[in-house]
Protein backbone atom coordinates (compact mmCIF):
# COMPACT_ATOMS: atom_id res chain seq x y z
CA UNK A 1 0.00 0.00 0.00
CA UNK A 2 2.98 2.38 0.83
CA UNK A 3 4.71 1.67 -1.98
CA UNK A 4 1.70 2.00 -4.52
CA UNK A 5 1.42 5.25 -2.73
CA UNK A 6 5.05 6.68 -3.36
CA UNK A 7 4.96 5.74 -6.95
CA UNK A 8 1.65 7.33 -7.68
CA UNK A 9 2.89 10.28 -6.56
CA UNK A 10 6.41 9.72 -7.97
CA UNK A 11 4.60 9.31 -11.31
CA UNK A 12 2.33 12.03 -11.47
CA UNK A 13 4.89 15.18 -10.28
CA UNK A 14 3.38 17.94 -11.53
CA UNK A 15 -0.37 17.27 -10.63
CA UNK A 16 0.93 16.11 -6.72
CA UNK A 17 3.03 18.17 -6.54
CA UNK A 18 1.29 19.24 -3.28
CA UNK A 19 1.35 16.04 -2.02
CA UNK A 20 4.90 15.75 -2.77
CA UNK A 21 5.90 18.75 -0.16
CA UNK A 22 3.19 16.82 1.95
CA UNK A 23 4.91 13.44 2.09
CA UNK A 24 8.27 14.95 1.76
CA UNK A 25 7.04 16.88 5.18
CA UNK A 26 5.50 13.56 6.45
CA UNK A 27 8.61 11.24 6.15
CA UNK A 28 6.72 9.65 3.67
CA UNK A 29 9.04 10.75 0.97
CA UNK A 30 12.30 10.74 1.06
CA UNK A 31 14.72 13.20 -0.95
CA UNK A 32 15.73 10.50 -3.21
CA UNK A 33 12.31 9.99 -4.47
CA UNK A 34 11.98 13.35 -5.76
CA UNK A 35 15.79 12.92 -6.87
CA UNK A 36 14.28 10.19 -8.77
CA UNK A 37 12.81 12.64 -11.21
CA UNK A 38 16.11 13.86 -12.37
CA UNK A 39 16.50 13.17 -15.77
CA UNK A 40 19.40 11.41 -15.67
CA UNK A 41 19.30 10.68 -19.43
CA UNK A 42 18.67 14.45 -20.05
CA UNK A 43 21.45 15.93 -18.04
CA UNK A 44 23.90 12.87 -19.31
CA UNK A 45 23.06 13.80 -23.25
CA UNK A 46 26.27 14.63 -25.24
CA UNK A 47 24.64 16.97 -27.95
CA UNK A 48 21.86 19.48 -28.18
CA UNK A 49 19.57 16.94 -29.97
CA UNK A 50 19.76 14.50 -27.19
CA UNK A 51 19.22 16.87 -25.09
CA UNK A 52 16.08 18.16 -26.83
CA UNK A 53 14.70 14.51 -27.03
CA UNK A 54 15.89 13.41 -23.82
CA UNK A 55 14.26 16.63 -22.13
CA UNK A 56 11.60 18.01 -23.72
CA UNK A 57 10.65 14.79 -25.96
CA UNK A 58 11.34 16.63 -29.50
CA UNK A 59 12.21 14.80 -32.67
CA UNK A 60 14.04 17.64 -34.82
CA UNK A 61 14.74 20.79 -34.69
CA UNK A 62 13.13 23.66 -32.55
CA UNK A 63 11.72 26.55 -33.84
CA UNK A 64 13.91 29.63 -33.26
CA UNK A 65 11.52 32.56 -31.24
CA UNK A 66 12.07 35.90 -30.68
CA UNK A 67 10.12 35.68 -27.40
CA UNK A 68 13.05 34.32 -25.74
CA UNK A 69 15.52 36.66 -24.46
CA UNK A 70 18.55 35.43 -23.34
CA UNK A 71 20.73 37.71 -21.29
CA UNK A 72 24.71 36.75 -21.01
CA UNK A 73 27.76 37.98 -21.69
CA UNK A 74 29.54 38.64 -25.17
CA UNK A 75 32.49 37.93 -23.35
CA UNK A 76 32.53 35.98 -20.05
CA UNK A 77 35.10 37.16 -17.63
CA UNK A 78 35.68 34.39 -16.18
CA UNK A 79 34.17 30.61 -17.53
CA UNK A 80 33.87 29.41 -14.19
CA UNK A 81 30.91 31.48 -13.43
CA UNK A 82 28.51 33.09 -16.11
CA UNK A 83 25.27 34.73 -15.76
CA UNK A 84 22.57 33.49 -17.57
CA UNK A 85 19.34 34.87 -17.72
CA UNK A 86 16.60 33.38 -20.22
CA UNK A 87 13.05 35.25 -20.46
CA UNK A 88 10.00 34.46 -22.07
CA UNK A 89 7.04 36.22 -23.32
CA UNK A 90 4.78 33.48 -24.17
CA UNK A 91 1.91 31.98 -22.70
CA UNK A 92 1.68 28.02 -21.26
CA UNK A 93 5.48 27.56 -20.51
CA UNK A 94 6.25 24.32 -19.11
CA UNK A 95 10.00 24.43 -18.84
CA UNK A 96 13.21 26.40 -19.86
CA UNK A 97 16.40 25.14 -20.14
CA UNK A 98 19.51 26.44 -20.01
CA UNK A 99 21.94 24.56 -22.95
CA UNK A 100 25.75 25.52 -23.53
CA UNK A 101 26.53 23.67 -26.79
CA UNK A 102 30.08 23.25 -26.64
CA UNK A 103 30.36 21.92 -22.59
CA UNK A 104 31.05 18.34 -22.07
CA UNK A 105 27.42 17.66 -21.29
CA UNK A 106 25.52 20.64 -22.94
CA UNK A 107 22.20 20.60 -20.12
CA UNK A 108 23.25 23.07 -17.12
CA UNK A 109 19.93 23.64 -15.91
CA UNK A 110 15.92 23.54 -16.70
CA UNK A 111 13.30 25.24 -15.15
CA UNK A 112 9.75 23.41 -14.70
CA UNK A 113 6.75 26.04 -14.21
CA UNK A 114 4.82 25.01 -10.98
CA UNK A 115 1.47 27.08 -10.28
CA UNK A 116 2.18 30.93 -10.49
CA UNK A 117 5.31 30.12 -12.04
CA UNK A 118 6.51 32.65 -14.40
CA UNK A 119 8.48 31.59 -17.30
CA UNK A 120 11.86 33.39 -16.02
CA UNK A 121 15.38 31.97 -15.31
CA UNK A 122 18.66 33.16 -14.31
CA UNK A 123 21.62 31.06 -12.83
CA UNK A 124 25.36 31.11 -13.30
CA UNK A 125 26.59 28.13 -15.45
CA UNK A 126 30.24 26.78 -16.43
CA UNK A 127 31.62 27.50 -19.66
CA UNK A 128 34.98 25.61 -20.26
CA UNK A 129 35.06 27.11 -23.99
CA UNK A 130 33.37 29.58 -26.36
CA UNK A 131 30.15 28.38 -27.11
CA UNK A 132 26.33 29.29 -28.06
CA UNK A 133 24.04 29.21 -25.21
CA UNK A 134 21.14 27.74 -26.16
CA UNK A 135 17.77 28.46 -24.23
CA UNK A 136 15.30 25.76 -25.23
CA UNK A 137 11.39 26.43 -24.11
CA UNK A 138 8.72 24.11 -23.87
CA UNK A 139 4.90 24.85 -23.54
CA UNK A 140 1.75 22.77 -24.25
CA UNK A 141 2.32 21.94 -27.71
CA UNK A 142 5.66 22.91 -29.00
CA UNK A 143 9.26 23.42 -28.19
CA UNK A 144 10.71 26.80 -28.92
CA UNK A 145 14.32 27.99 -29.06
CA UNK A 146 17.22 31.02 -28.81
CA UNK A 147 20.48 31.53 -28.54
CA UNK A 148 23.54 33.59 -28.37
CA UNK A 149 26.75 33.16 -28.24
CA UNK A 150 29.19 33.92 -25.06
CA UNK A 151 32.93 34.14 -25.57
CA UNK A 152 34.85 32.25 -23.35
CA UNK A 153 38.70 33.18 -23.20
CA UNK A 154 41.87 32.15 -21.20
CA UNK A 155 42.57 34.30 -18.25
CA UNK A 156 46.35 35.53 -17.99
CA UNK A 157 46.77 35.95 -14.59
CA UNK A 158 46.15 32.64 -13.24
CA UNK A 159 46.51 33.39 -9.38
CA UNK B 1 23.81 27.32 10.23
CA UNK B 2 22.07 27.31 6.72
CA UNK B 3 24.00 26.80 3.82
CA UNK B 4 21.33 28.56 2.11
CA UNK B 5 20.21 32.77 2.18
CA UNK B 6 17.12 33.24 0.37
CA UNK B 7 15.25 36.76 -0.30
CA UNK B 8 11.88 37.45 -1.63
CA UNK B 9 10.29 40.27 -2.63
CA UNK B 10 7.08 41.38 -4.76
CA UNK B 11 6.60 44.09 -6.99
CA UNK B 12 3.45 44.51 -9.50
CA UNK B 13 2.07 40.81 -8.54
CA UNK B 14 5.02 38.97 -8.79
CA UNK B 15 7.30 37.70 -6.26
CA UNK B 16 11.08 37.33 -7.24
CA UNK B 17 12.97 34.65 -5.59
CA UNK B 18 16.70 35.03 -5.10
CA UNK B 19 18.75 31.77 -3.10
CA UNK B 20 22.43 31.41 -3.06
CA UNK B 21 23.21 28.22 -1.99
CA UNK B 22 26.37 27.25 -0.32
CA UNK B 23 27.48 24.34 -2.61
CA UNK B 24 30.83 22.68 -4.15
CA UNK B 25 29.18 22.20 -7.31
CA UNK B 26 31.59 19.50 -8.15
CA UNK B 27 30.77 17.74 -12.23
CA UNK B 28 33.04 14.32 -10.95
CA UNK B 29 35.42 15.60 -14.02
CA UNK B 30 38.11 17.35 -11.74
CA UNK B 31 41.29 15.37 -10.87
CA UNK B 32 43.08 16.22 -7.12
CA UNK B 33 45.54 17.86 -7.51
CA UNK B 34 47.69 16.20 -4.68
CA UNK B 35 46.43 13.04 -5.28
CA UNK B 36 45.91 12.49 -9.27
CA UNK B 37 42.34 10.86 -7.85
CA UNK B 38 39.14 12.29 -9.23
CA UNK B 39 36.97 14.04 -7.08
CA UNK B 40 33.72 12.77 -7.01
CA UNK B 41 30.16 14.53 -8.50
CA UNK B 42 28.99 16.78 -5.85
CA UNK B 43 26.26 18.94 -7.00
CA UNK B 44 23.01 20.02 -5.85
CA UNK B 45 20.28 18.47 -8.45
CA UNK B 46 17.38 19.99 -7.49
CA UNK B 47 15.96 22.95 -6.25
CA UNK B 48 12.26 23.77 -5.03
CA UNK B 49 10.22 26.78 -4.82
CA UNK B 50 6.97 26.51 -2.36
CA UNK B 51 4.57 28.84 -1.46
CA UNK B 52 1.42 28.39 -0.17
CA UNK B 53 1.60 24.68 0.01
CA UNK B 54 2.33 24.58 -3.70
CA UNK B 55 5.74 24.23 -5.69
CA UNK B 56 6.14 27.29 -7.65
CA UNK B 57 9.67 26.67 -9.63
CA UNK B 58 11.55 23.74 -9.83
CA UNK B 59 15.29 23.72 -11.18
CA UNK B 60 17.02 21.21 -12.36
CA UNK B 61 20.66 21.27 -12.47
CA UNK B 62 23.72 19.62 -13.03
CA UNK B 63 27.82 20.18 -12.26
CA UNK B 64 27.54 22.20 -15.06
CA UNK B 65 26.46 25.13 -12.72
CA UNK B 66 28.50 27.21 -10.81
CA UNK B 67 29.96 26.86 -7.43
CA UNK B 68 27.96 28.25 -4.80
CA UNK B 69 25.11 28.71 -6.72
CA UNK B 70 22.53 31.45 -7.58
CA UNK B 71 18.64 30.32 -8.06
CA UNK B 72 16.72 33.24 -9.09
CA UNK B 73 13.14 32.57 -10.22
CA UNK B 74 9.53 34.33 -10.29
CA UNK B 75 5.94 33.10 -9.74
CA UNK B 76 2.24 35.08 -9.83
CA UNK B 77 -0.05 34.90 -6.51
CA UNK B 78 2.40 35.78 -3.55
CA UNK B 79 1.50 38.71 -1.41
CA UNK B 80 4.16 40.67 1.27
CA UNK B 81 4.40 38.73 4.06
CA UNK B 82 3.87 35.84 2.89
CA UNK B 83 6.24 32.43 3.08
CA UNK B 84 7.98 31.27 0.45
CA UNK B 85 10.55 27.98 1.25
CA UNK B 86 13.37 26.37 -0.64
CA UNK B 87 14.46 23.58 -0.43
CA UNK B 88 17.50 21.64 -2.38
CA UNK B 89 18.90 18.26 -2.60
CA UNK B 90 22.01 17.17 -4.28
CA UNK B 91 23.31 14.15 -5.79
CA UNK B 92 24.81 13.12 -2.69
CA UNK B 93 21.46 12.84 -0.72
CA UNK B 94 22.28 15.86 1.18
CA UNK B 95 19.37 18.40 1.30
CA UNK B 96 18.99 21.96 2.77
CA UNK B 97 16.22 24.61 3.22
CA UNK B 98 15.72 27.85 4.09
CA UNK B 99 12.39 30.28 4.13
CA UNK B 100 12.50 34.03 3.86
CA UNK B 101 9.41 36.63 4.32
CA UNK B 102 7.89 38.45 0.59
CA UNK B 103 9.12 41.66 1.08
CA UNK C 1 29.62 54.38 -19.24
CA UNK C 2 32.30 53.90 -22.47
CA UNK C 3 35.25 51.80 -22.26
CA UNK C 4 38.20 54.23 -21.82
CA UNK C 5 40.67 53.97 -24.02
CA UNK C 6 44.58 53.91 -23.17
CA UNK C 7 46.05 55.26 -26.01
CA UNK C 8 49.83 55.41 -26.83
CA UNK C 9 50.08 58.71 -26.69
CA UNK C 10 49.18 58.45 -23.31
CA UNK C 11 51.21 56.02 -21.65
CA UNK C 12 54.11 57.85 -23.23
CA UNK C 13 53.01 61.12 -21.99
CA UNK C 14 52.65 60.04 -18.43
CA UNK C 15 55.77 58.19 -17.40
CA UNK C 16 55.39 58.64 -13.71
CA UNK C 17 56.11 55.39 -12.02
CA UNK C 18 59.43 54.87 -13.56
CA UNK C 19 60.02 58.59 -12.24
CA UNK C 20 58.70 57.52 -8.89
CA UNK C 21 60.71 54.23 -9.00
CA UNK C 22 64.00 56.07 -10.28
CA UNK C 23 64.31 58.11 -7.64
CA UNK C 24 65.22 56.90 -4.12
CA UNK C 25 62.30 56.24 -1.98
CA UNK C 26 63.00 58.95 0.91
CA UNK C 27 63.44 61.65 -2.09
CA UNK C 28 59.29 62.41 -2.15
CA UNK C 29 56.86 62.55 0.84
CA UNK C 30 54.21 60.44 1.53
CA UNK C 31 51.99 63.73 0.50
CA UNK C 32 53.90 64.42 -2.71
CA UNK C 33 53.90 60.68 -3.57
CA UNK C 34 49.72 60.74 -2.82
CA UNK C 35 48.84 63.62 -5.39
CA UNK C 36 51.28 62.34 -7.80
CA UNK C 37 49.88 58.67 -7.71
CA UNK C 38 46.48 59.89 -8.17
CA UNK C 39 46.95 62.39 -10.73
CA UNK C 40 48.85 59.98 -12.37
CA UNK C 41 45.38 57.10 -12.36
CA UNK C 42 43.72 60.15 -13.09
CA UNK C 43 45.11 61.07 -16.03
CA UNK C 44 45.82 57.40 -17.45
CA UNK C 45 42.25 57.42 -17.64
CA UNK C 46 41.59 60.22 -19.09
CA UNK C 47 39.81 62.11 -16.53
CA UNK C 48 36.95 59.53 -17.01
CA UNK C 49 36.96 58.08 -13.57
CA UNK C 50 35.57 59.68 -10.53
CA UNK C 51 38.24 59.31 -7.53
CA UNK C 52 35.93 57.30 -5.83
CA UNK C 53 35.52 54.67 -8.63
CA UNK C 54 38.79 52.98 -8.88
CA UNK C 55 37.43 51.53 -5.93
CA UNK C 56 35.52 48.95 -8.19
CA UNK C 57 38.83 48.28 -9.99
CA UNK C 58 38.69 46.86 -13.31
CA UNK C 59 35.27 47.58 -13.43
CA UNK C 60 35.81 51.22 -13.03
CA UNK C 61 37.80 50.89 -17.01
CA UNK C 62 36.30 48.39 -18.93
CA UNK C 63 32.53 47.95 -20.11
CA UNK C 64 31.96 44.26 -20.62
CA UNK C 65 33.52 43.08 -16.93
CA UNK C 66 31.73 45.86 -15.57
CA UNK C 67 28.43 44.31 -17.12
CA UNK C 68 29.37 40.83 -15.88
CA UNK C 69 30.00 42.18 -12.35
CA UNK C 70 26.99 44.19 -12.32
CA UNK C 71 25.14 40.82 -12.66
CA UNK C 72 26.24 38.69 -10.21
CA UNK C 73 26.33 42.05 -8.12
CA UNK C 74 22.46 41.54 -8.03
CA UNK C 75 22.89 38.95 -5.64
CA UNK C 76 26.51 39.06 -4.57
CA UNK C 77 28.03 35.91 -3.21
CA UNK C 78 29.67 37.24 -0.43
CA UNK C 79 26.48 38.19 1.18
CA UNK C 80 25.96 34.62 2.75
CA UNK C 81 29.43 35.47 4.78
CA UNK C 82 28.39 38.33 5.79
CA UNK C 83 26.00 37.22 7.69
CA UNK C 84 28.31 34.18 9.06
CA UNK C 85 30.38 36.80 9.85
CA UNK C 86 27.79 38.96 12.38
CA UNK C 87 27.55 35.50 14.25
CA UNK C 88 30.93 35.40 14.67
CA UNK C 89 31.26 38.92 15.90
CA UNK C 90 28.19 38.23 18.03
CA UNK C 91 29.59 35.06 19.64
CA UNK C 92 31.19 35.51 23.05
CA UNK C 93 34.87 34.00 23.62
CA UNK C 94 34.82 30.62 25.90
CA UNK C 95 35.46 33.46 28.60
CA UNK C 96 32.50 35.32 27.96
CA UNK C 97 34.30 38.34 26.50
CA UNK C 98 33.78 39.22 23.04
CA UNK C 99 35.51 41.09 20.18
CA UNK C 100 33.49 44.17 21.21
CA UNK C 101 35.05 44.40 24.12
CA UNK C 102 38.41 44.97 21.98
CA UNK C 103 37.05 47.19 19.61
CA UNK C 104 34.60 49.59 21.45
CA UNK C 105 33.35 51.12 18.48
CA UNK C 106 32.75 47.98 16.54
CA UNK C 107 32.06 46.31 14.39
CA UNK C 108 32.52 49.40 11.46
CA UNK C 109 35.81 49.68 12.36
CA UNK C 110 37.47 48.86 8.78
CA UNK C 111 38.44 52.68 8.31
CA UNK C 112 41.11 52.56 11.51
CA UNK C 113 43.19 50.29 9.99
CA UNK C 114 45.96 50.04 8.96
CA UNK C 115 48.05 52.62 11.49
CA UNK C 116 51.15 53.23 12.61
CA UNK C 117 51.49 52.01 16.26
CA UNK C 118 54.12 54.39 17.47
CA UNK C 119 54.52 52.70 20.75
CA UNK C 120 55.37 49.33 18.77
CA UNK C 121 56.69 50.54 16.30
CA UNK C 122 55.14 48.45 13.21
CA UNK C 123 51.71 48.77 11.26
CA UNK C 124 48.46 47.64 12.99
CA UNK C 125 46.46 45.91 10.24
CA UNK C 126 43.02 45.02 10.98
CA UNK C 127 43.22 41.10 10.22
CA UNK C 128 45.93 41.28 13.06
CA UNK C 129 44.30 43.08 15.44
CA UNK C 130 41.52 40.59 15.58
CA UNK C 131 43.79 37.71 16.03
CA UNK C 132 45.33 39.54 19.35
CA UNK C 133 41.95 40.26 20.81
CA UNK C 134 41.30 36.58 19.98
CA UNK C 135 44.63 35.32 21.45
CA UNK C 136 44.30 37.89 24.73
CA UNK C 137 41.04 36.21 25.21
CA UNK C 138 42.43 32.80 25.51
CA UNK C 139 41.18 31.79 21.96
CA UNK C 140 43.65 30.55 18.89
CA UNK C 141 44.27 32.80 16.04
CA UNK C 142 42.67 32.43 12.77
CA UNK C 143 44.53 32.19 9.51
CA UNK C 144 45.15 34.93 7.62
CA UNK C 145 44.30 33.94 4.18
CA UNK C 146 41.11 32.75 4.01
CA UNK C 147 38.69 30.79 5.98
CA UNK C 148 37.07 32.56 8.88
CA UNK C 149 38.89 35.52 9.46
CA UNK C 150 37.73 36.44 5.72
CA UNK C 151 34.42 36.04 6.87
CA UNK C 152 34.69 37.85 9.89
CA UNK C 153 36.56 40.36 7.73
CA UNK C 154 33.66 40.34 5.29
CA UNK C 155 31.21 41.45 8.00
CA UNK C 156 33.33 44.26 9.55
CA UNK C 157 34.19 45.67 5.62
CA UNK C 158 30.31 45.44 5.11
CA UNK C 159 29.47 47.45 8.56
CA UNK C 160 32.19 50.21 7.58
CA UNK C 161 31.13 50.58 3.56
CA UNK C 162 31.40 54.44 2.84
CA UNK C 163 34.07 55.00 5.63
CA UNK C 164 36.77 57.29 3.57
CA UNK C 165 40.53 55.23 3.75
CA UNK C 166 42.47 57.59 5.83
CA UNK C 167 46.07 56.55 6.66
CA UNK C 168 48.33 58.73 7.98
CA UNK C 169 52.41 58.62 8.33
CA UNK C 170 52.79 60.80 11.51
CA UNK C 171 54.56 64.12 10.80
CA UNK C 172 58.26 63.72 12.32
CA UNK C 173 57.74 59.52 12.92
CA UNK C 174 60.80 58.57 11.41
CA UNK C 175 59.84 54.71 12.08
CA UNK C 176 56.87 55.25 10.38
CA UNK C 177 58.66 57.04 7.33
CA UNK C 178 60.80 53.99 7.10
CA UNK C 179 58.08 51.38 7.25
CA UNK C 180 56.13 54.11 4.19
CA UNK C 181 59.33 53.77 2.18
CA UNK C 182 59.60 50.15 3.06
CA UNK C 183 56.48 49.41 1.10
CA UNK C 184 56.73 52.17 -1.03
CA UNK C 185 60.37 50.46 -2.41
CA UNK C 186 58.42 46.90 -2.09
CA UNK C 187 56.00 48.17 -4.67
CA UNK C 188 58.50 49.58 -7.26
CA UNK C 189 61.47 47.28 -7.09
CA UNK C 190 61.94 44.20 -9.72
CA UNK C 191 61.34 40.49 -8.37
CA UNK C 192 61.21 37.39 -9.19
CA UNK C 193 61.83 34.93 -12.38
CA UNK C 194 59.25 37.47 -14.37
CA UNK C 195 61.31 40.66 -12.81
CA UNK C 196 58.28 42.21 -13.00
CA UNK C 197 57.50 45.27 -10.07
CA UNK C 198 53.59 45.70 -8.72
CA UNK C 199 54.02 48.77 -10.70
CA UNK C 200 54.83 46.86 -13.59
CA UNK C 201 51.40 45.85 -14.42
CA UNK C 202 49.28 47.71 -12.21
CA UNK C 203 50.95 51.39 -13.11
CA UNK C 204 52.51 51.42 -16.38
CA UNK C 205 50.11 48.59 -17.91
CA UNK C 206 46.88 48.98 -15.95
CA UNK C 207 44.11 49.12 -18.07
CA UNK C 208 46.26 47.16 -20.98
CA UNK C 209 45.73 43.25 -21.29
CA UNK C 210 47.58 40.38 -20.02
CA UNK C 211 46.30 37.99 -22.34
CA UNK C 212 42.57 37.93 -22.02
CA UNK C 213 42.86 39.83 -18.30
CA UNK C 214 42.95 43.33 -18.13
CA UNK C 215 45.31 44.99 -15.36
CA UNK C 216 43.67 46.91 -12.69
CA UNK C 217 45.21 50.34 -11.73
CA UNK C 218 46.33 50.41 -8.39
CA UNK C 219 44.31 53.34 -6.88
CA UNK C 220 42.29 51.61 -5.60
CA UNK C 221 43.36 48.39 -4.88
CA UNK C 222 42.80 47.97 -1.03
CA UNK C 223 39.42 49.29 -0.57
CA UNK C 224 36.99 46.03 -1.43
CA UNK C 225 39.04 43.38 0.65
CA UNK C 226 37.91 40.89 1.55
CA UNK C 227 37.65 39.63 -1.31
CA UNK C 228 34.71 36.63 -3.11
CA UNK C 229 36.75 36.20 -6.40
CA UNK C 230 35.44 33.63 -8.62
CA UNK C 231 38.63 31.89 -9.09
CA UNK C 232 38.44 31.16 -6.03
CA UNK C 233 34.94 30.59 -5.22
CA UNK C 234 35.51 31.79 -1.89
CA UNK C 235 36.59 34.98 0.23
CA UNK C 236 40.57 35.75 0.61
CA UNK C 237 41.98 38.64 2.13
CA UNK C 238 44.31 41.05 0.85
CA UNK C 239 47.29 39.35 1.88
CA UNK C 240 46.52 36.47 0.14
CA UNK C 241 46.30 38.57 -2.91
CA UNK C 242 49.62 39.54 -2.18
CA UNK C 243 50.96 36.37 -1.74
CA UNK C 244 49.17 35.43 -4.91
CA UNK C 245 50.40 38.25 -7.17
CA UNK C 246 54.29 37.20 -6.30
CA UNK C 247 54.03 33.63 -7.19
CA UNK C 248 53.07 34.56 -10.51
CA UNK C 249 55.80 36.55 -10.80
CA UNK C 250 57.29 33.58 -9.69
CA UNK C 251 58.89 35.96 -6.52
CA UNK C 252 59.69 34.74 -3.17
CA UNK C 253 56.77 34.91 -0.95
CA UNK C 254 56.10 36.50 2.31
CA UNK C 255 54.32 35.51 5.08
CA UNK C 256 50.84 36.92 5.73
CA UNK C 257 50.32 40.03 8.47
CA UNK C 258 54.61 39.48 8.35
CA UNK C 259 56.18 42.96 8.04
CA UNK C 260 56.61 42.96 4.61
CA UNK C 261 53.15 42.80 3.71
CA UNK C 262 52.05 45.29 6.70
CA UNK C 263 54.38 47.49 5.20
CA UNK C 264 53.28 47.17 1.75
CA UNK C 265 49.22 47.80 2.86
CA UNK C 266 50.69 50.55 4.82
CA UNK C 267 52.14 52.11 1.95
CA UNK C 268 49.41 50.98 -0.84
CA UNK C 269 46.19 51.83 1.42
CA UNK C 270 47.74 55.41 1.71
CA UNK C 271 47.74 55.87 -1.45
CA UNK C 272 43.60 55.28 -2.24
CA UNK C 273 43.59 57.95 1.06
CA UNK C 274 39.73 60.05 0.03
CA UNK C 275 38.66 56.96 -1.53
CA UNK C 276 35.57 54.80 0.26
CA UNK C 277 36.20 51.49 1.23
CA UNK C 278 33.34 49.29 -0.17
CA UNK C 279 34.13 45.69 0.93
CA UNK C 280 33.43 42.65 0.67
CA UNK C 281 33.55 42.86 -2.91
CA UNK C 282 33.40 40.28 -5.83
CA UNK C 283 35.96 39.51 -8.50
CA UNK C 284 36.48 37.22 -11.14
Amino acid sequence: MQTDTKRRVFLKRSAASGAVAVAVGAGLLTPQMVLAEWNKAAFESKSVEDVAKNLMGLEGAAEESADINIKAPDIAENGAVVPITVDVSMDGVETIAIIAKENPSPLAAAFTMGEGGVPFGRTNIKMGKTSDVIAMVKTADKTYMAKKEVKVTIGGCGG
Amino acid sequence: MSSMKVKAKEKDGIVEVKALIKHPMETGLRKDKKTGKPIPAHFVQQVVVEHGGKNRVTADWSGGVSKNPLLFVKFKGGAKGDMVKVAWTDNQGGTDSAEAEIK
Amino acid sequence: MNKVLITVATVAAISLAPAMANKKATETSPEEDLKAYQDYFTKRFNNEVPLNEFQNGVYSIDENSRQNWEAIEEFPPYEPFVEEGEEMWNTPFANGKGYKDCFADGPAIRGNYPYWDADRKMVMTLPLALNECREANGEKPLKYKKGPIATLLAYISYESRGQKTNVSIPEGDADALAAYNDGKNFYFARRGQLNFSCAHCHFESSGMNVRSDILSPALGHTTGWPVYRSKWGELGTLHRRFSGCNKQVRAKDFPAQGEEYRNLEYFLTHMSNGIEFNGPSARK
